[in-house]
This record gives C-alpha cells, sequence and structure tokens, in this order.
C-alpha cells in the first residue's frame, strides 16, 4: 500500500512526519487494492496513481484500507478506504445502517465484543496494523478512546470516581496523581466549573448533557489520542449539543476526532473533513467519497454525495 | 348530536363509563385475592403467636438461651436448633454464594451460546430434584464420602484449629451445609445469572473503551451494577436453607447440642419440629415445636429486613 501526494503540502502544512519504515508494509502488504488519500492540511485532496515505495504521510493519524466487515455472513460494510486526519475533526455521514458505526467501532477493535463480528483489511494507526494478531485490543484502547451514542456513566461511582477508572485499570496509582487527572480530564471536558464542589456525589446526579461530558473526560483521562464519537449528542437537548460541539472545537487542537452523526448541520458546523457513506444494493455500506467538508457541502464530486447533503435522499 | 360546521362527522359522546361491572368486578376479585393472602400471613403469624404462649409463660427468655430439651423433665430450651439452623446456613452459604457467583458470571458473560444454554438448563434442573431425593444421596453418598475420606483428611491438616477438630460421624452440621449448599446453588445461579445479563451493553462498553480486559469488564463495571440483585439472589438462596427441612433432617445426625466444631452432629429448628412433633404431648412440648417455628419466622424475616437495608445501603451509597 502506498500513499500518495500530488501536489506540494501548501506552505501551512504541518511538515511531513517521519513513518515507521516496518511496520507499514508488512500491515498493509496483502490488504487488497489500496487507493488512499492523503490529507494535506487545506482544501485541496488529490488522489493519484499509486508510485511504489513512495510513502509519505501528512497529517494522517489513522489509514484505513480494504476494511470489509462481516456480521456472521452478512456484509455490513465493504472496502472502505479513507484517511483520518491528526488533530482534526472526521465526521462521518450518512444514511441509516450504512454501517457508520459499524466503521467506527473497528477503529478501536470494540466490534470484537460483537461475538459473530470479523474484519478483513487493515488500519494503520500511526503506521501501525492495529487488527494484526499480536495487537492487543486493550492496550488499543487506550490509545483510541470512545464516547457513546447515551451518556454511560457508571452509576455505582462518583464523578470523580468515573474520571479516575481507567486510571485504576493501569494499577496503583498515588491519590494526588489521581485527582490531578481527574481535575484535568473535567477542565478540559469543560466540566471542573460544574462539579468541582460535589465530585463524590454519582456521576447519574448530573444532566445528560453533563453525564456526555463526564463521559468524554473520562475518555480523555486515559489520555488517548484519537477519540471517537458514536452520535455523542443525538439523545441530548440543543444548548447541550452545542456545549458538546464547542468542547469538539477545543480538544481537536490536542486529538485526533471521529464523530459519527446523523445531523448534516452538525456535522457542517464541528468537522473539517466529511466521510459520506451510503448504503450499496447488497446492503452493504460503503465510502462514496471523502474530502475535506467545505467540498463535501458545496462542491462534492459524486452525485450520491451531493443529493444527500442537499437533502434529496436519507 | 352533530358539530355545526362539520357535516358527516360521527357522532361522538364520552360520557358514561364503558364496560362499568366487568371493571368494577375485576377490581374486586384481584383485591381479594391481595387481601386474602396478607390475611394468611398474619393469620399464620398470629397462630404461632398464640399456641407458643404456653411454653413462653412457662419459660421466658430463658426458651431461646437455654440449651436443654428433656420431654422426662419437662424442660424445653431453643438455643441448640437457632445456633444448628444459622450455622448450618451459613456453611451452605459460605459454599454456595461464591461458586454460584462464579457460575452466574460464566454463563451470563463467558460461555458462548452453545454452552451456556445447556448448562442453565441443568443447572435448573438442580431445582427441581425433591428435597427428599437429596436427603437419600446425602445419607447413602455424600455423608460416607465425608465420613471416610474428607473429614478425616480435614481433621488430620486443620484438626489443630478447633472448629475442625474431630471426631467425624459423615454425618452433621457440615454434610448438611453441603448439602444445603448444594439445594440453594439454583436459586442463587439462577437470579444472579438474569440480573448480570441485565446489566445493559453500554457499561460493558463504557469499560471496555477504557481498555479493560474481559475481567476488569466483569469486576468493575457489571458486578457493581448488578450488585444490589446478586445480593437479593444470596438471601433468596438464605431463605431456602433457613427453612429447607426434610434433607437436613436426613443428615444433620439429630444432636441436641450446641455443635461447636464443623464435624458435630447437631439439628436445625426445623429438623427439631420434623423429627418431634409426630410423638410430641399435647401441651408444653406442642407449644414448645410451636415456638421454635414462630423463632424460625423471627429470624428469616429479620435475616430479610437486615439483608434489604444493607442492599439498600449499598445501592444508594455510590462513590466507594
Amino acid at each position: 500500500m502506498t500513499l500518495q501526494i500530488d501536489a506540494p503540502p501548501p506552505p501551512e502544512a504541518a511538515p511531513p512526519e517521519a513513518v515507521p519504515p516496518e511496520a507499514p508494509e508488512s500491515g498493509a502488504s496483502e490488504s487488497g487494492p489500496a487507493l488512499v488519500t492523503t490529507y494535506l492540511r487545506g482544501p485541496d485532496v488529490q488522489l493519484a496513481p499509486a508510485a511504489r515505495g513512495e510513502r509519505r504521510e501528512v497529517d494522517a493519524a489513522v489509514v484505513v484500507s480494504g476494511l470489509n466487515v462481516y456480521y456472521g455472513s452478512f456484509r455490513a460494510i465493504r472496502d472502505i478506504g479513507l484517511s483520518i486526519r491528526r488533530h482534526a475533526v472526521t465526521a462521518i455521514i450518512g444514511p441509516s445502517g450504512c454501517g457508520k458505526s459499524t466503521f467506527l467501532r473497528t477503529l478501536n477493535r470494540m466490534h470484537e465484543l460483537t461475538p459473530t463480528a470479523r474484519v478483513e483489511g487493515s488500519v494503520l494507526l500511526d503506521g501501525i496494523d492495529i487488527m494484526a494478531p499480536d495487537v492487543d485490543p486493550v492496550q488499543l484502547r487506550r490509545v483510541v478512546g470512545m464516547v457513546f451514542q447515551r451518556p454511560n456513566p457508571f452509576p455505582t461511582m462518583s464523578i470523580h470516581d468515573n474520571v479516575a477508572a481507567g486510571l485504576r485499570l493501569t494499577g496503583r496509582v498515588a491519590k494526588a496523581e489521581l485527582d490531578a487527572v481527574v481535575e484535568r480530564s473535567l477542565r478540559r471536558a469543560a466540566l471542573w466549573d460544574e462539579v468541582k464542589d460535589k465530585l463524590r456525589a454519582n456521576g447519574t446526579s448530573l444532566s445528560g448533557g453533563q453525564q456526555q461530558r463526564l463521559c468524554i473526560a473520562r475518555a480523555l483521562a486515559v489520555d488517548p489520542e484519537v477519540i471517537l464519537m458514536d452520535e455523542p449528542a443525538s439523545a441530548l437537548d440543543p444548548v447541550a449539543t452545542l456545549r458538546i460541539e464547542q468542547l469538539m472545537a477545543e480538544l481537536r487542537a490536542s486529538y485526533t476526532i471521529v464523530i459519527v452523526t446523523h445531523n448534516m448541520q452538525q456535522a457542517a458546523r464541528v468537522s473539517d473533513e466529511t466521510a459520506f457513506f451510503t448504503m450499496g444494493e447488497d446492503r452493504a455500506g460503503y465510502l462514496v467519497e471523502q474530502g475535506p467538508t467545505s467540498q463535501i457541502f458545496t462542491n462534492p464530486k459524486h452525485q450520491l454525495t451531493e443529493d444527500y447533503v442537499s437533502g434529496r435522499f436519507g | 348530536m352533530t358539530i355545526p360546521g362539520a357535516p358527516g362527522l360521527p357522532t361522538r359522546r364520552f360520557t358514561g363509563r364503558s364496560g362499568s361491572s366487568a371493571d368494577r368486578l375485576f377490581r374486586t376479585s384481584t383485591g381479594i385475592a391481595a387481601v386474602t393472602m396478607a390475611g394468611l400471613i398474619l393469620a399464620i403469624g398470629l397462630m404461632l403467636l398464640v399456641n407458643s404462649g404456653e411454653a413462653f409463660r412457662q419459660f421466658g427468655v430463658g426458651f431461646v438461651t437455654g440449651t436443654t430439651w428433656d420431654p422426662v423433665a419437662g424442660i424445653y430450651d431453643a438455643l441448640p436448633y437457632i445456633v444448628g439452623t444459622l450455622l448450618s446456613s451459613a456453611i451452605a452459604l459460605a459454599i454456595a454464594a461464591p461458586i454460584g457467583l462464579l457460575t452466574a458470571i460464566f454463563l451470563a458473560e463467558l460461555a458462548p451460546r452453545r454452552v451456556a444454554l445447556p448448562l442453565t438448563f441443568l443447572i435448573e434442573l438442580l431445582a427441581a430434584i425433591p428435597s427428599v431425593v437429596f436427603g437419600l444421596w446425602g445419607v447413602f453418598v455424600l455423608s460416607p464420602f465425608l465420613g471416610a475420606t474428607l473429614e478425616p483428611f480435614l481433621i488430620r491438616t486443620l484438626g489443630w484449629i478447633p472448629i475442625f477438630a474431630g471426631p467425624s460421624y459423615g454425618i452433621g452440621l457440615f454434610s448438611a451445609g453441603i448439602i444445603l449448599a448444594i439445594m440453594i446453588l439454583p436459586t442463587i445461579v439462577a437470579i444472579a445469572r438474569e440480573v448480570i445479563s441485565s446489566v445493559p451493553d453500554s457499561q460493558r462498553e463504557a469499560m471496555a473503551a477504557l481498555g479493560a480486559t474481559r475481567w476488569e469488564i466483569v469486576r468493575r463495571a457489571v458486578l457493581p451494577f448488578a450488585r444490589s440483585g446478586i445480593v437479593g439472589a444470596i438471601i433468596l438462596g438464605l431463605g431456602r436453607a433457613l427453612g429447607e427441612t426434610m434433607a437436613v433432617t436426613m443428615v444433620i445426625g439429630n444432636g441436641q447440642n450446641i455443635p461447636t466444631r464443623l464435624f458435630d452432629q447437631a439439628q436445625t429448628i426445623a429438623s427439631k419440629i420434623a423429627t418431634t412433633f409426630n410423638e410430641a404431648s399435647i401441651g408444653l412440648q406442642t407449644s414448645s415445636l410451636i415456638a421454635l417455628g414462630l423463632m424460625l419466622l423471627v429470624i428469616t424475616i429479620s435475616l430479610n429486613v437486615v439483608a434489604r437495608l444493607l442492599v439498600r445501603r449499598v445501592a444508594t451509597e455510590g462513590g466507594r
């Protein structure tokens, strides 16, 4: 698999990052036809013929290629190849049932909690194929965190303990350090001021929007690099939704964020990159196109995308 | 009646009551059933109270603290049987609660469906075995094994601890506890499995997404969420152990003294009543047996209350 960059990076782009030389080749060699876009900062996305041996990665934290997901014999998503820009918000949009959430859950191998789920293809996280058999999904999930559709704080734990839950998994942590991480995570999740006087209160005593920010703080506490958000605001009222969206805009500076959303306005508001999925004749979801959000919403390459973003179907 | 300006709309009436007589009958019959059940419990309690009066008047508090049961002298005390009841149930719980919980975790969380279904069925089948059959098995299989093998081994290795001291008979407190444990396991497993299965997947996913192993998901997300239900499952098992009569009667050995060692022969309240009521003389002895029954009722009710308070405290505590 190779990554291609046609145009030189625009001046504001980050310098190309060093790529670990060994891991990607081994992981990706058998993963089928790879047509992988590498994203630069800026509007122009180029697809070019693969240039063997040339591999430069600019800003792509995750590179997915040839990804198929099956539930039993049913193929839920087909041949997904896309890249996820580092320290940006990538929105996955598309009609119901097109495999957006399924795709998201493969990025930290949460699909393995579903007994019948099976994956083909590769997902390179900083050049390492996370689907490789020697990758431990438990450790992977500390790097790729997740926030769910419905706020799911641990109801038997206090606010403090909810945030500390991930750290406690890694073994004994000194109380002072734990408290510091809890405070920092709550601050980053823009929840600290609201809960600092009741850290011992039950996590479920908060409002829905606060609970979701608590869940974000909980995900941040283990210091992930990538945060997956599965329709994180769909169960919230508009005000709480706005807070979550503001939060994403702040978090993007430090984290790579992938958000699945049904809400196109939300995708347009919060994301830098958008990937449009739809469902084929075989009911398998596939990627129609990916690009900078402004381009997807104003000047998509595919008719399907245009129909969807203009509200003509889905 | 038509609505002006809306010709052709069907006439609607909202007054009057539809099916009011059937409704009243329904309410009355269900109400009677509920009140009857509650009344029955009160009636049983009252019967026990009235008929045990003679024993309590005769012995006072000494009935609960005394240790003699002597029909010749006309002295009837309850303490050995109360202790026997509590100890045999405690042994049963000590064995059945951890095994039952582990089994429930395996069935609900770890076992693939094709393993879990038949196993669940077999374990619940244990509950269908009649008490007296357990008793037979206890007398002819379990007790000989205990008396010949396990108990001598424990006495040899742990005998320096007073409660493990000999002699052993095979039948006694220990075998009764084991039989009870087997009998209450299906109850504990069935309810605990149900409770664990009903923990929402979102809780497991939340913990998994933080980088938790299977075991950590169970320990830190599933079990805390399910803990009040698990305590409830254990309480229900305890309730069954306290009142269980037939199998215990057959293997506990009818000891008349307060058991002080694990392998002592003993007697529970239920087994004492079952073995004695047939030849009990009318009057003080019968009254004493009924007083024993009242003690058992008081024990089960108060344990239930304590356990419920515990569950509520645990459930609302949150935090640590």
